[in-house]
């Protein structure tokens, strides 16, 4: 898979508050938490942000609370995927579970800032940024992991293994 | 090669031999946990696999516990999700508004978790079961699905922190300020994917409730897992709280996914082994260690209760999974018998379940809250994360016992979260200041 888009640049221990603040967590509706992405890191940020983009941060993104909420807020706002330093482990294991791209990549958080357009190669492990002319390694996933992505999140899988079909989400 | 207490319960519950750090595996489970916020969101899931049933209707626990007693019609909504699922899928461990408690405090105080067993939650302070020797995580709905579905989870095998404290803790030293003054040592991402150890004689001294909060506060340190080696108080704790029925010794809920039994087969491997291999060994003096503040707005930026200087505030906390456990609240009444909370300072006081509110009644304790004009709540999460009964407006401060001071957690996002232990709240309430307990006269 390869995203290609314009990029957001936040910094290190965005937590999930942040993300989506528990206030909006009375209802799990995506389009309703996506109203709300990133609004007490950047009270602009829903209305500025546009389907395709690409959010960039520094270490330890999405610490914090489990909720998945803050992945799918993200994903419902068209955000195609996630870069980062690194990600705090249960945000990163709801990203993959619910088929939200994210990528580790130091060198591609240091480097990107806010309106690069950037190239995820996925399958390469590999981030071009078109803006600076410059290349970063991204770590690849365990095939696992990466089979849990491919199917589209961890119920396509579960129900694969248990022989079922799965109703439309 | 050894393998660490928490290898042990994964190897055990993946039906291995032994696994090494970085392994992927996916492990049996003894209890699925979720909430009002995080069910519902599974529950959807779970419903799209058209299944009739779920794993093991006795070992998956809802507890509405966020937004209840509901907030507005919305949170309702999501918990009548809840409720009716519970209803539909004959969930035995369901706990309605007069009979919960904040599921952290509620579930270890029903005996549902014990040593060697795994947990999973759809709340990231799952972690607070580590205090009895389980491996207890936090998940997301979608894995709390699959789990219910299935009764397993996969799992990233993770590396092992080892943590000693040595030494006598100074006055009003507790788990809280040992936990806050780890993660200001380590940092917010400084266990991340790792599982944190708690060892040493200064934690063979600590209280079970002081275990609770320092293995709740193990993700505010990225780490995946924080696990206390069972000892006598553990043992003394499951004899106390476990049903009748529910044998002692590990998985005992669990009986097909892992085959312990009694406590003598228990010893072999509720420890850590002496050639376990650990990532990192930190070690620590906790005589150094004073109470503890953590200012805005991450739990790492903690420093001692004498390097904190003026700082007024406008409400305290005492309550949540972290600190809303009997013992908590005897340190807060405490200090604050006989005194009056500070005429420009709202004190909200929190029991984490029923039972600890009747026992708080029982000793006086709420007497004691009322007579400083302190409001005392039925069981809740609403302040901690911002939900309701304690919102704060833009420029207001407030010190909590709370576990997070992220940007907006209790409400507007130019508001400020202080973390401390419950003493130090109740001093803070009565000063209008953050002070320490000894301040107080």
């Amino acid at each position: 898979m390869q995203y290609r888009g314009r990029t957001w640049k936040f910094g290190d221990d965005v937590d999930t508050d942040a993300i989506i603040p528990a206030r909006f967590l009375n209802t799990s509706d995506p389009r309703a938490l996506a109203a709300h992405v990133m609004e007490d890191a950047d009270p602009d940020f829903p209305s500025k942000v546009r389907p395709g983009d690409i959010l960039v941060a520094g270490k330890n993104f999405g610490c914090g609370s489990s909720r998945e909420h803050a992945p799918i807020a993200i994903k419902a706002a068209g955000i195609s995927c996630v870069v980062a330093d690194s990600f705090a482990r249960i945000f990163y294991r709801n990203a993959i579970n619910i088929g939200l791209p994210i990528f580790e990549s130091p060198q591609a958080a240091a480097a990107v800032t806010t309106g690069d357009e950037i190239e995820v190669d996925a399958a390469r492990g590999l981030i071009v940024n078109r803006t600076r002319g410059e290349t970063y390694p991204a770590t690849p996933f365990p095939e696992f992991m990466q089979e849990i992505i491919n199917r589209g999140g961890l119920m396509p899988y579960v129900a694969a293994r248990l022989g079922r079909s799965l109703a439309d989400g | 090669m050894g393998m660490t207490i928490t290898e042990k319960i994964l190897a055990r519950h993946a039906g291995l031999e032994r696994v090494e750090p970085g392994q992927l595996i996916n492990a049996k489970v003894d209890l699925v946990l979720g909430n009002d916020i995080t069910a519902p969101v599974a529950i959807k899931e779970f419903l799209r696999l058209g299944l009739d049933r779920v794993f093991d209707s006795d070992r998956v626990v809802l507890i509405p516990d966020h937004f209840t007693p509901n907030k507005d019609i919305a949170s309702a909504e999501q918990a009548k999700v809840v409720r009716e699922f519970a209803r539909k899928f004959h969930i035995r461990h369901y706990y309605e508004v007069g009979r919960m408690g904040i599921e952290h405090c509620l579930v270890p105080e029903l005996g549902l978790v014990g040593p060697g067993e795994l947990v999973v939650g759809a709340d990231s302070h799952t972690c607070t079961y580590g205090a009895l020797g389980a491996f207890a995580t936090g998940v997301g709905s979608t894995d709390m699905a699959a789990a219910m579905a299935t009764g397993e989870v996969w799992f990233r095998v993770p590396e092992t922190i080892k943590v000693v404290y040595r030494g006598q803790r100074q006055p009003w030293v507790g788990g809280k300020d040992l936990i806050l003054y780890t993660i200001g040592r380590i940092g917010v991402d400084g266990a991340r994917y790792q599982s944190l150890e708690f060892t040493g004689e200064a934690i063979a001294d600590l209280s079970m409730d002081g275990r609770f909060t320092m293995a709740n506060m193990a993700i505010e340190a990225g780490a995946k897992n924080g696990i206390f080696i069972p000892d006598e108080k553990t043992w003394a704790y499951m004899a106390e709280h476990r049903p009748p029925g529910l044998a002692q010794g590990g998985a005992a809920l669990a009986g097909g996914a892992s085959d312990a039994g009694g406590a003598s087969d228990a010893t072999d491997w509720l420890f850590s082994d002496a050639d376990a291999t650990y990532a990192k060994i930190i070690e620590i003096d906790v005589s150094e260690i004073e109470p503890q503040v953590a200012f805005p707005h991450l739990p790492e930026n903690s420093r001692g209760i004498s390097q904190v200087g003026f700082v007024p505030i406008d409400q305290a906390v005492i309550g949540s999974c972290t600190n809303g456990r009997i013992e908590d609240l005897r340190e807060a009444a405490a200090v604050l018998k006989g005194h009056k909370v500070h005429p420009e300072v709202r004190l909200i006081i929190i029991p984490g379940t029923q039972a600890i509110y009747r026992q708080a009644v029982r000793e006086g304790l709420v007497d004691i809250f009322l007579e400083a004009e302190a409001v005392v709540s039925t069981p809740t999460c609403g302040p901690c994360l911002g939900g309701h009964m304690g919102i704060l407006a833009a420029g207001e401060r407030a010190i909590s016992t709370t576990n997070r001071n992220f940007v907006g957690r209790m409400g507007h996002r130019e508001s400020e979260v202080y973390l401390a232990n419950p003493a130090v709240a109740a001093a803070s309430a009565i000063l209008g200041r953050i002070a320490g307990p000894e301040e107080v006269r």
